[in-house]
């Protein structure tokens, strides 16, 4: 018997219609835990690099983490991998919610689907039963809809469903996966399933998961809850609200938007409105939110609650989390009751809550500044809000200048020429990222911006607070409870931290202390996503529950499977390895590891350098961001060296 | 009939604070798991989140007494706006739903407010909600001494088993399996 997973993933052939169970190797769960780290493992092994995004050969695996569905608070999350047909990488992203955890219910650690079916269907798993359904009556629905009419139809309200909406099924490069209060949003995951034709995943699971020590496992899952009950009840004083507490940032609790609305970019990722938050906009805002507002709600066997439905009158009620309440706000200069109500149809219609907002930002730029003329945009209205419910309808659609915006700010820009190029200023390998434009650069964040294989700041940040408290004596006391680290060198880094002067940006923290903090925040994450561990009481937010000094003892008393932190962190370095292989393979190389030309208005060409060449040191990778085959030998990645010598990929850079 | 002095143990379920997070359904099913802990499936819990986020339903229910014929009960409630079947409140583990049933053998749950020796400070369900939608109440009251002792878990499995199968059939199987 297996502890902690189930031993099987569920395999289904699109193109042919086949359906297996198949058992999977116990060392793998070893070498690469689970979630993120056996998904890559299987991306390596099935999906060569020439595969396209759409194409019968690209997979979409839905993996539950290793740990997911069992007693450990918070540990929920979906990781979906496939290959993005917006940066042509590989794409991870994830959400959290109830569905993983029902996955494994049903007896499964993955669902992996290839292939393609011609007819638009959906997935019906029952525990051991699953079919192929027939989804023509859900053609164009939205995905909140979607989902509804399925449990409807199969006459369970506890079945979960993640589904996507009418920008899956038309192939927007941003495209999500959605289901109910979550989202796996990034890197267009949507479009792939709606290439594949399938509109839904629906699941329901009624077996258990094992555990290997029992008694131990829950002593770990109580401590880790009476942390999180402390850990409420003692906000982190001197940060801005959202960053006080655990979970993602509490967007749906707070009102109080001053540190987003100042220092986020509006528009096209263009200005920055510093006295934009008063008294009467906090006022405004507070009973908008309120009055929308139905309940706080939470994912599986999590207390925190990141999440809320939100009932506009005159629309469908929906769910949201996290952040999306403003980035249609404040890309379309607008205010926070045009946000939820955009919010509403981009839910439904399976948008990435970044990107298509800027996407549209970006399409107005364009038609401001002669690029695009009037006649692209016809029939549409004059006035901000109008011209973003207009154009949301054509990209999901496709039609018109919406067929250019729908593959992003890059492509578009491409495709469109005239100069559009420039518009498109604020992607990373493609990529739309957060609306952010600072002053001085940022050590740490330049490389987690630079090198992160997400592609998206907030899942590899986190931890390591984002600016040094003012003081010394602040700094002191708050790295005296600071359990988390996995050094005392990194408290020092810290408190040695000046907001200005010599010890401050850019040239502290020092390049090696850069590396070292980087690479610890992103171990986490590696660690978090292939538990299955929501990063929002882990890896993101400050003093979390879960750190690398407890985590070994969960794994080992979930699965059995001895893990120390050494070995812990061994795995996690593995996983990023084989990340940053699969990219490497598709031809990524140091001259995309960088962050957007105008993130900080003070670059510094040299330090940067020297942090790239330190990070590609410290990770095991040559000069051109590419594991060398000593690295890859001793992460027991022997395989990846191989194929990289055949393929004369260290020869020829 | 002389009136003796008990414990009556209940959870109050303060529905408008609940979040849906199956904290409980989760918690209930590892420590009701043999050997404790040792396994997790929310399916098996003695407490179920009847959870309609859209319609903003979240009611929790824990299991209560085994019956064999479902009632006549179809009637629908009408709460602040929201619809609510009557079966949404009712505890009992009844033939009509899957509710409350052991998801493999279909024998009937109930909720034992996780009684054991030392006694718990607390049900466990009520311990792992930190919205604090479940409030657990110990009151003191009369009652008839001579009061029919409590069933054990497996003894309610045998009488739902019995009502299904009838005595001598389970009887029979009985004597069957203890064969060796």
């Amino acid at each position: 018997m297996r502890y902690g997973e189930i031993g099987f993933d569920l395999e289904v052939d699109l193109s042919r219609g086949s359906i297996d169970r198949v058992d999977t190797d116990p060392n793998d769960t070893k070498l690469y835990l689970g979630g993120l780290g056996t998904n890559a493992k299987i991306m390596w092994d099935r999906v060569p690099p020439e595969t396209e995004p759409f194409s019968e050969d690209n997979l979409l695996i839905f993996s539950t983490g290793l740990l997911c569905g069992t007693a450990a608070p918070g540990c929920n999350r979906t990781i979906v991998t496939t290959i993005s047909p917006q940066t042509k990488l590989v794409a991870y992203s994830m959400m959290g919610g109830f569905w993983a955890p029902e996955l494994k219910y049903a007896g499964y650690d993955k669902l992996i689907i290839r292939g393609k079916s011609e007819d638009l269907v959906y997935l019906w798993i029952s525990n051991d039963k699953v079919e192929i359904r027939d989804a023509s009556h859900l053609k164009g629905m939205g995905a909140t809809e979607t989902s509804e009419a399925i449990r409807k139809e199969l006459d369970d309200p506890d079945i979960q469903v993640a589904a996507i909406g009418l920008a899956g099924e038309n192939r927007v490069f941003y495209a999500s996966i959605e289901q109910g209060r979550s989202s796996a949003s990034r890197g267009g995951i949507g479009a792939v399933m709606g290439d594949k034709g399938l509109k839904a995943v629906a699941v329901r699971g009624t077996k258990d998961i094992n555990i290997a020590d029992p008694a131990k496992y829950m002593e770990l899952c109580n401590d880790v809850l009476k942390y999180i009950k402390w850990r409420e009840d003692h906000p982190i004083k001197g940060v801005p609200p959202i960053l006080q507490g655990l979970g993602s940032p509490q967007e749906m609790a707070i009102v109080d938007e001053e540190w987003h609305t100042t220092n986020f970019t509006w528009g096209n990722s263009r200005t920055r409105r510093k006295d934009f938050w008063t008294h009467e906009i906090e006022q405004k805002w507070k009973e908008t939110q309120e009055n929308v507002r139905t309940r706080l709600i939470s994912c599986h066997n999590c207390p925190m609650k990141c999440g809320a439905t939100i009932s506009v009158p005159g629309l469908p009620t929906y769910m949201m989390k996290c952040y999306s309440k403003l980035t249609y706000t404040m890309a379309a200069y607008s205010d926070l009751d045009f946000g939820f109500k955009i919010a509403q149809k981009a839910t439904e219609y399976g948008l990435d809550g970044f990107s298509a907002p800027q996407a549209m930002a970006f399409g107005l730029e364009l038609l401001e500044a002669g690029i695009l003329t009037k006649d692209d945009f016809p029939g549409m209205p004059d006035d901000n809000e109008g011209r973003f419910f207009w154009l949301i309808e054509k990209i999901v659609r496709r039609e018109g200048i919406g067929d250019y915006l729908a593959d992003g700010t890059y492509w578009a820009a491409r495709r469109i020429g005239k100069g559009a190029e420039k518009y498109d200023h604020n992607t990373i390998k493609k990529h739309e990222q957060l609306p952010l434009k600072l002053g001085m650069l940022n050590p740490v964040y330049y490389l987690m911006y630079s090198t992160g294989e997400k592609i998206n700041i907030t899942q590899i940040e986190g931890q390591f607070p984002q600016e040094p408290f003012a003081t010394r004596e602040l700094r002191e006391e708050f790295v005296k409870d600071w359990i988390q680290v996995p050094d005392e060198k990194f408290k020092k880094y810290y408190v040695d931290w000046e907001p200005r002067g010599e010890m401050s940006n850019p040239y502290y923290p020092t390049v090696e202390a850069s590396c070292e903090i980087v690479d610890w925040m992103e171990k986490m994450h590696y660690i978090d996503d292939s538990l299955g561990m929501c990063a929002g009481l882990s890896s993101f937010p400050l003093k979390p529950p879960y750190h690398i000094h407890n985590y070994p003892d969960f794994i080992t008393a979930a699965t059995g499977i001895k893990m120390d932190k050494d070995e812990l962190w061994q795995a996690a370095t593995r996983t990023r390895t084989l990340m940053r292989a699969l990219n490497v393979r598709r031809g990524m190389r140091r001259a995309d590891d960088k962050p957007p030309e105008d993130h900080w208005r003070k670059r510094f060409p040299d330090l940067e350098k020297q942090l790239l060449d330190q990070y590609y040191k410290l990770k095991g990778f040559n000069d051109q961001g590419i594991p060398t085959k000593e690295s890859l030998v001793q992460l027991e990645l022997g395989y990846v060296a191989e194929e990289f010598e055949e393929k004369g990929i260290y020869v020829n850079g | 009939m002389a009136k003796v002095k008990k414990i009556v143990k209940s959870i109050t379920i303060d529905a408008d604070k609940c979040n849906g997070c199956k904290a409980c359904e989760v918690i209930c099913s590892s420590w009701h798991a043999t050997p404790r802990y040792s396994s997790n499936n929310p399916a098996r819990s003695r407490i179920r989140i009847v959870r309609l986020p859209l319609k903003d339903i979240y009611l929790p229910v824990y299991a209560g007494e085994y019956t064999e014929a479902e009632c006549t009960g179809r009637d629908k409630y009408i709460i602040d706006g929201k619809e609510y079947n009557e079966c949404d409140f009712c505890r009992a583990s009844c033939p009509s739903r899957a509710l409350f049933h052991e998801p493999d053998s279909g024998l009937p749950l109930k909720c034992d407010m996780c009684e054991e020796t030392p006694a718990l400070e607390k049900p466990k369900c009520v311990e792992w909600c930190l919205a604090e939608a479940l409030i657990y109440v110990e009151k003191e009251e009369e009652v008839e001494e001579n009061e029919q002792p409590k069933l054990g878990d497996v003894e309610i499995g045998i009488g739902a088993m019995i009502d299904k199968y009838g005595l001598q059939q389970v009887l029979d199987t009985v004597a069957r399996m203890a064969k060796p």
